[in-house]
Parts: structure tokens; C-alpha cells; sequence
């Protein structure tokens, strides 16, 4: 049944690991766009997510909020579950190393995307202020916490962290909490607040519109100051090139754009700015990372790269074919969603709870 | 306790638990698309009302599916990153082809179809639906591959220097004997169980309105006659589901005796060969099989099972465990050294756990089966069904018989397996993360198992909810052929 390798594949391999072959760099690149796809989609449904106690001023705000983002964000979070499951396929290592090593930071990413789920859909499906309160409680946790721990392991990614010669992480909890790794969270959030308040300004009617672009001003500004401090601090201390320095280039411009055409009302530029702030970002930690796709902090010989982390050529053929054919395809339904539901929502739009929803007299809970 | 039997546990409550939601999720989806194809089609406006009725109950537990899916991508490698390292190659793709081809579908057409109502031509609604309902199928398609590979693994070599398996053949992985019979057999079990909800609910809508009508006047006709055209639809695909469940796996034991024949003389708890082998319907003893003390056997029946001749030779566990250590002792030792090979003395699984499992499931199947085919007849020609008491408990039965069938069948599956991750290849224990403490795991399978505690009594009760509401008043929502800017939405979170 197992046919054990020939002499002949071992030298084949041996030459592989000399250089990343083009199909190891073809994966690279699939594993950054769809991480950098999760967060400029992903990331304004978390910016909407986290602002619902900031922006909303009643419940039928609250619900012209949620129902920005109600068609689409499913479809975005599948992104991180491809994202994952390419990182599975093309590089087997990086995705064992990465999932166990960071066991409780994605533990709480889990509970967040959990809990964040169930309350979209369920939220109104009672008509009782206790009940949606609760269960906004859960889309503000489920926003905050997978947006924070995102970045958190990103900037442990591109730092590096001590792995064994197994490739297993050696570190703690408390390894991964340190100031770069925090500081990469929070430029996280703050990115994912300001393209998500561009995003309500962007998709909203009336009062709601104003405000958010108000607040995007002012929380942008304070996100463009921590994202020039993470990418001067990653560029001069991680990966000194210009693969690097033109994408936080990329980034900072972004951010500025977008920040001005908010300021005189252009959201739909707005919004580009911010996903190209995302872009930006993605593309530098990426190009920083690369060869390397997991450091190790203690031994540079214990760390992973996309040659030693990578599947077989026959492997990474076949994902590629399919990746090909797909994509195309999957993008162009997606999109499609997007138009479909391009239209502005205000307070008017809302309609009144569902009959179903009534919660019967004299029952409580 | 130690870091690998909590992550069983683990992966094991995780999975039953997720496990209830994605056949009603499979099921459901594809008996909405019906309906509302049966809507679209006659313009009748009881389809419309079951279409959505159906259509709410069935997103109320899709929302549960999704939010504990995510989890069990993400725990091969928070908790078995060996297994991850060392199978990556080859169960990475179907993984990443399931999210790329099936996910995408499943949620973006979901998406366009819970919020598409009245806003999309109609056509382009149902085609919606009838997308998602495609995306579930693929996706069972692909989990199925990933699984039936640990099963039977095909289409692979053993790179030993690196320590790991590597794809040589896709095809073989795809049409792989195993899935070729597991695929159909899982799609038909989703299919029965949407039916037995459908038709518990209603079921339950008749017993209720029935009664009612003894005490009021209202006419409650035509919602009585909707509801029994459900009942009589629901218990229909029951039952054509269920024989096709028992045909397939009929098919599945006669390959599953072939690739993983312990699994079968586990689930007989047969120790010794045995030609003709007998069927026991039930044991009482002492289960190490040392000693039986009363049991019920149907003579030719497990040699029919596994082989499909009434007196085919069934093998035993103790003669396949000698057989076994002859073969896999030293493919262990080269593999994973010969320390491996002391920490698997035997290769039979829990006989109790794999005897019991085996039997509620074929049990529960033909169940459904009777149910099924029971309720079709007991409704023929515009009877009604019973209004006793009786009644009631038996439409709660009916939903969970087929829902534990799909449990026990893949609690005995993944059971009969051990102690193999992967089947011949790859021992349970040498899967386990190294790195991950007892107190992670503590922590995060008291997280998990207090969440989905809880969020399994929200589902349910919201559910009889929705269940209690009964069909929805659709004459109000005549789909309007002007696009006004002002209206608010059909649908709204």
C-alpha cells in the first residue's frame, strides 16, 4: 500500500529546498490575497460590528447598522476559512505550527466569530429590548475580539516566535502579548473602526451618515498615527527593503486619501482609501515575512519558510488549477451580491417586527 | 486524563454537536428549493407560506451550523498539528476546495436569498436557493473525501525522510470506494431527516388545529389541508430517503468490510471467524465478549452484511489482530520508530461503543423507514391523522430518530476507526498537538461545551417558537413592480 520514497525524488527535493520553487511563491501570494480579502471585507463588517454602540442612537439605527453589512457578511467570513484551509493545503506546516502555537488567542477568535454569527441572525427574532441587547453584546464582542487577535498574530507572525526543531512553538500566552504584537492589534482595530465607519457612511440614509463620517475623521487620525509607528517600527527592525517600504507607501497614501474624501463627503473614495490602507498593510507584513512564513525568534534554523513548509509540487498543481478556475467565478458572484445590494438603508427602510417575533404576554424570557 | 483523550473529547463533542445542524442544513435546503419551485411553477399561495415558514426554521439552524463549522477547520490544527504535518498534503486540498467551491456558494446565494425576497426577480430568487442547497452537496462532497481518505487512504506515498504522507494520485482520493458509497448514503440521511422535521411540524399543526376545531368555530380548512399536504411531503422523502439510506448502506458495509474489516467484526463483537456468521440483534454479557449471557442472533445475517452471501466467512478481531501486528508492527517502526510499536499492542477498537453505535443507527434507520412509510398511508385518500394524545410524543419522536442515526452512524464510523487517525497509517496518539497544555485544552473544552450548551437551548426554543407560530400571512407581500426608493425592506436582520 506505501511505496517509500525513491533516491531520485530525494534529490529532487534537496534541489527544491534550495530556492522556493514558483508554485511554493504562487501559494505565498494566494495565502497574502486571501488574508488581505478577509480583512478589507471582513474588516469593515467588524468596524460596523464594533461602532454599534457608538454611532447607533436607537434600535432602528442599530438595525440600519446591521443590515448594512446583513446580505454580505457571511460571504466575507468565508474568506478566512479559505485562507486557512490554503494555508492547510500549500504550506501543512505553517498551518499546524501557526494553529496550535497561538492555541487561546484563536480560541477567543473562535468565540468571537461564534457568538457574532448566532447574533446576527437571531437578534431579531424576539421582540424584546433585553433579548437584542444581549445579543448585541455578542456582535460587539464577536467584532472586537476577532479584529484585536487578528492583528495580535499577525505581528507575532512577521516577528517571529520560538519554536523547537519540530517546528513546535515553545512560548506562552504571554510571549505572544508583547508591545509590537499589541501595537499590530490595535492598528488592527483602529483600521477596522475607521473602514467601517467609512463603510456606514457610505451605505446609510439620514442622521447615522453624518455621524459616521464624523467619527471616521477623528478615529482615522488617530489609526494613521499608530499605523506609521507599526510599519516604521516593522520596516527598520524586521525587513529593510523596498518590497516593504513601497506598500506602507501605499498605505500611509491610502489612509490620507481616504481620510480627505471623507472630510468633503466622497465616501465611495473614502472607502477605496481604506481598503487600500489595507492593502497596504497586508502587503507589507506579507513582504516582509517573505521567504520565511514563521519565523523562529530563538533559532533560525527551527523556523518555517515556504520551502520547508510547503506541499508537494503535485499538490500545489492541482490547488492551483482549481484556485484558477474558481476564483474568477467566486468573484464575480460576489461582486454581483455587492450590486445587487448597492442601495443606501435609512431608519425608513426599517421595518416593524416580524408578527413571529412577539414575544407573548407574560412570559419572560 | 491526558492532552490526547481530552482532545478526543473534545473533537468528538465538537463534532456530534455540529453534527445536528448540518443534516437539517443539507435537507432543508434542498425541500425549501422544492417548495418554492413548487410555488414559482403553480403561482399556489400554500407553497409560498410553507416555503417561508420552512424557509425561517431552516436559517435559524443554519446560523447555529456555520457558527460551530468554523470551529472544526480550525481544530486540526489547534489540536492535532501532527496529524495537520503529517496528512497536510493531501487532507489540506479537500478542505481548501470545500471552502473555495463550497462555502463561497453556500453563503453568498444565502445571503442574496434571505435578503433577495421581493428584491430580485423570482426566478433569480429560487435560483438562489437551489445554489446554496448545491454548495451544501459540495460541501458534504469534499468533507466526505477528506474523511473516507482516513478511512481507506488512497492515491498517497510515505515521504519517511520528512515525515510525512504526500498526494500521488487526486483522482484516486476522489473516487475513493469509500466515498463513492458514504456520499449518497450521508446525503440521503440529510434528506430524511428535513423530511421527518417537516413532517413532525406538520404533524404537530394538525393535531393542534384538529383539536382546536372541536372548541371554536373558525374554519381552519385550508391551513389544515396545507399542513397535510407537508406532512404527507415530509413523511414521503422519509421514507423514499429511508430505503435509499438502507440500500446504500447495505453498499457501505460490503466496503467497509473490504477496507477496515475489524470495524465489522467489531461492530458484531465477533472475536473468532465465523462461517456463516450470525447477526445479533442484541447482547447481554459481558461485552469483552469473555462471556455472553443472553443474546437474540439472526442466523446469516452479518455474512450477508459484510460479504452479501448468505454464507460468506466474517473474519475475527483476534485472528485480524494477529494478522494486523504482522503488518503494521514494522510498517509503525519505520514511520514513527519502534517505540510506536509498543503503544499499539492491539488494533480492534471499543467493542461496547462500536457494537451499540452499529445498532442504534441500522435500529433508528429502519425506523424512519416505518414512520415514514406509515404516515404516508395513514393519510391516503384526504384521512386525517389521529387526534390522541397519542400523537404528540410521537411527532417529537420523529425528528430525533433520524437526527441520532446520523449521530450514532458517525460516532460508530470514527470509533471503529481507532486506534487510527488515519487507517493503517497513522496511530490516533502520534496526531496530537505536542504543544498544547492540559490547561488549554481544560479551557477551551469548558468553553465550547458552556457555549454550545447554551446556545443549543436558545436554537431549540426559538425554534418551537417559530414552530408554534404556525404559517405566515403572505397576502400582504405582493411583490412590488415598482422599485420604490422609500418602502421598507421585505427583509431586514
Amino acid at each position: 500500500m506505501t511505496t517509500l520514497m525513491t533516491p531520485m525524488t530525494t534529490l529532487i527535493a534537496m534541489e527544491v529546498a534550495a530556492a522556493p520553487s514558483t508554485l511554493q511563491v504562487v501559494w505565498f501570494c494566494l495565502v497574502a490575497v486571501l488574508f488581505l480579502g478577509y480583512f478589507v471585507l471582513e474588516g469593515f463588517d467588524f468596524g460596523v460590528g464594533m461602532l454599534l454602540p457608538v454611532l447607533a442612537r436607537d434600535e432602528k439605527e442599530r438595525r440600519v447598522m446591521i443590515n448594512t453589512i446583513g446580505p454580505v457578511w457571511d460571504g466575507n467570513e468565508v474568506w478566512v476559512l479559505v485562507a486557512g484551509g490554503a494555508m492547510f493545503a500549500a504550506f501543512p506546516e505553517w498551518y499546524a505550527t501557526l494553529f496550535s502555537g497561538f492555541y487561546l488567542p484563536l480560541l477567543l477568535i473562535l468565540v468571537g466569530l461564534i457568538v457574532r454569527a448566532v447574533a446576527f441572525e437571531y437578534r431579531s427574532k424576539r421582540d424584546d429590548a433585553q433579548w437584542r441587547r444581549r445579543w448585541d453584546w455578542c456582535i460587539i464582542a464577536g467584532s472586537v475580539l476577532p479584529a484585536l487577535l487578528w492583528g495580535v498574530a499577525f505581528g507575532n507572525i512577521v516577528r517571529g516566535v520560538p519554536l523547537d526543531a519540530n517546528h513546535t512553538y515553545t512560548g506562552s500566552l504571554l510571549t505572544l502579548l508583547n508591545p509590537f504584537a499589541l501595537l499590530a492589534g490595535l492598528v488592527m482595530v483602529g483600521l477596522f473602526l475607521t473602514h467601517g465607519a467609512v463603510f456606514i457612511a457610505l451605505k446609510t440614509l439620514g442622521d447615522i451618515r453624518g455621524r459616521a463620517r464624523r467619527l471616521a475623521g477623528r478615529v482615522g487620525l488617530a489609526t494613521a498615527v499608530a499605523l506609521v509607528g507599526l510599519a516604521t517600527w516593522h520596516n527598520l527592525a524586521l525587513a529593510n527593503t523596498a518590497l516593504v517600504w513601497m506598500p506602507t507607501g501605499i498605505a500611509a497614501v491610502g489612509l490620507l486619501f481616504g481620510l480627505l474624501a471623507n472630510r468633503v463627503g466622497r465616501e465611495g473614495w473614502a472607502f477605496v482609501g481604506t481598503a487600500l490602507t489595507i492593502f497596504g498593510l497586508v502587503i507589507t507584513l506579507f513582504g516582509g515575512l517573505f521567504p520565511d512564513v514563521m519565523p523562529a525568534s530563538n533559532n533560525p534554523a527551527h523556523g518555517l519558510t515556504v520551502v520547508n513548509a510547503s506541499s508537494t509540487p503535485y499538490t500545489l498543481t492541482i490547488m492551483t488549477w482549481a484556485a484558477a478556475i474558481a476564483t474568477p467565478v467566486v468573484l464575480a458572484y460576489q461582486g454581483w451580491t455587492y450590486w445587487i445590494f448597492r442601495k443606501r438603508i435609512g431608519v425608513h427602510h426599517i421595518p416593524d417586527p416580524t408578527p413571529e417575533s412577539a414575544v407573548p404576554q407574560g412570559s419572560r424570557t | 486524563m491526558d492532552v490526547e483523550t481530552l482532545s478526543r473529547w473534545q473533537f468528538g463533542i465538537t463534532t456530534v454537536y455540529h453534527f445536528f445542524f448540518v443534516p437539517i442544513t443539507i435537507g432543508m435546503s434542498m425541500l425549501v428549493a422544492v417548495l418554492q419551485t413548487l410555488w414559482v411553477r403553480t403561482g399556489k399561495e400554500r407553497y409560498l407560506k410553507l416555503t417561508k415558514f420552512y424557509g425561517k426554521l431552516f436559517l435559524i439552524n443554519f446560523a447555529l451550523g456555520v457558527a460551530t463549522g468554523i470551529v472544526q477547520e480550525f481544530q486540526f490544527g489547534m489540536n492535532w498539528s501532527e496529524y495537520s504535518r503529517f496528512v497536510g498534503d493531501i487532507f489540506g486540498a479537500p478542505l481548501a476546495l470545500e471552502g473555495l467551491l463550497a462555502f463561497f456558494l453556500e453563503s453568498t446565494f444565502l445571503g442574496l436569498w434571505i435578503f433577495g425576497w421581493d428584491r430580485i426577480p423570482r426566478k433569480l430568487h429560487l435560483m438562489s436557493i437551489w445554489l446554496a442547497a448545491i454548495g451544501t452537496w459540495l460541501s458534504a462532497a469534499f468533507i466526505l473525501a477528506a474523511n473516507s481518505w482516513m478511512q481507506n487512504p488512497v492515491g498517497f506515498t510515505v515521504d519517511v525522510e520528512r515525515g510525512r504522507a504526500e498526494l500521488t494520485d487526486f483522482v484516486a482520493v476522489l473516487t475513493n470506494p469509500v466515498l463513492l458509497v458514504t456520499f449518497p448514503h450521508q446525503i440521503l440521511a440529510c434528506l430524511m431527516t428535513a423530511g421527518a422535521l417537516v413532517a413532525a411540524i406538520a404533524g404537530w399543526h394538525m393535531w393542534r388545529l384538529a383539536r382546536a376545531e372541536r372548541d371554536t368555530t373558525a374554519d381552519p380548512t385550508e391551513e389544515i389541508a396545507t399542513h397535510r399536504w407537508a406532512l404527507r411531503f415530509g413523511a414521503g422523502v422519509m421514507a423514499v430517503a429511508g430505503l435509499g439510506v438502507i440500500i446504500s448502506g447495505d453498499l457501505q458495509g460490503k466496503v467497509m468490510y473490504e477496507v477496515q474489516p475489524m470495524k465489522m467484526a467489531a461492530a458484531e463483537a465477533l472475536y473468532e471467524s465465523e462461517s456463516p456468521a450470525a447477526f445479533s440483534l442484541f447482547t447481554v454479557g459481558t461485552l469483552d465478549g469473555s462471556e455472553e449471557i443472553f443474546s437474540v442472533k439472526a442466523t446469516h445475517i452479518l455474512s450477508f452484511l459484510a460479504t452479501g452471501t448468505l454464507d460468506g466467512e466474517v473474519v475475527g478481531i483476534n485472528p485480524l489482530n494477529q494478522e494486523y501486528r504482522e503488518i503494521y508492527h514494522a510498517q509503525l517502526a519505520e514511520i514513527y520508530g519502534p517505540e510506536v510499536v509498543d503503544q499499539m499492542p492491539a488494533f480492534n477498537p471499543n467493542i461496547a461503543v462500536t457494537y451499540w453505535s452499529f445498532r442504534l443507527m441500522m435500529g433508528l434507520g429502519i425506523v424512519c423507514l416505518l414512520i415514514g412509510m406509515a404516515t404516508v398511508w395513514f393519510t391516503r385518500r384526504g384521512k386525517l391523522p389521529p387526534t390522541s394524545r397519542l400523537w404528540l410524543p410521537m411527532m417529537v419522536a420523529f425528528p430525533l430518530a433520524p437526527l441520532l442515526a446520523n449521530s450514532f452512524g458517525w460516532i460508530f464510523t470514527e470509533m471503529g476507526r481507532q486506534p487510527w487517525l488515519v487507517f493503517g497509517l497513522m496511530p490516533t496518539f502520534t496526531g496530537v498537538s505536542p504543544g498544547t497544555s492540559m490547561a488549554d485544552i481544560i479551557i477551551s473544552l469548558s468553553v465550547f461545551t458552556v457555549i454550545y450548551g447554551v446556545l443549543g437551548v436558545i436554537e431549540v426554543r426559538l425554534l418551537l417558537k417559530y414552530i408554534r407560530a404556525g404559517l405566515p400571512d403572505v397576502s400582504a407581500q405582493e411583490p412590488s413592480t415598482t422599485d420604490s426608493e422609500d418602502e421598507p425592506l421585505s427583509f431586514a436582520y
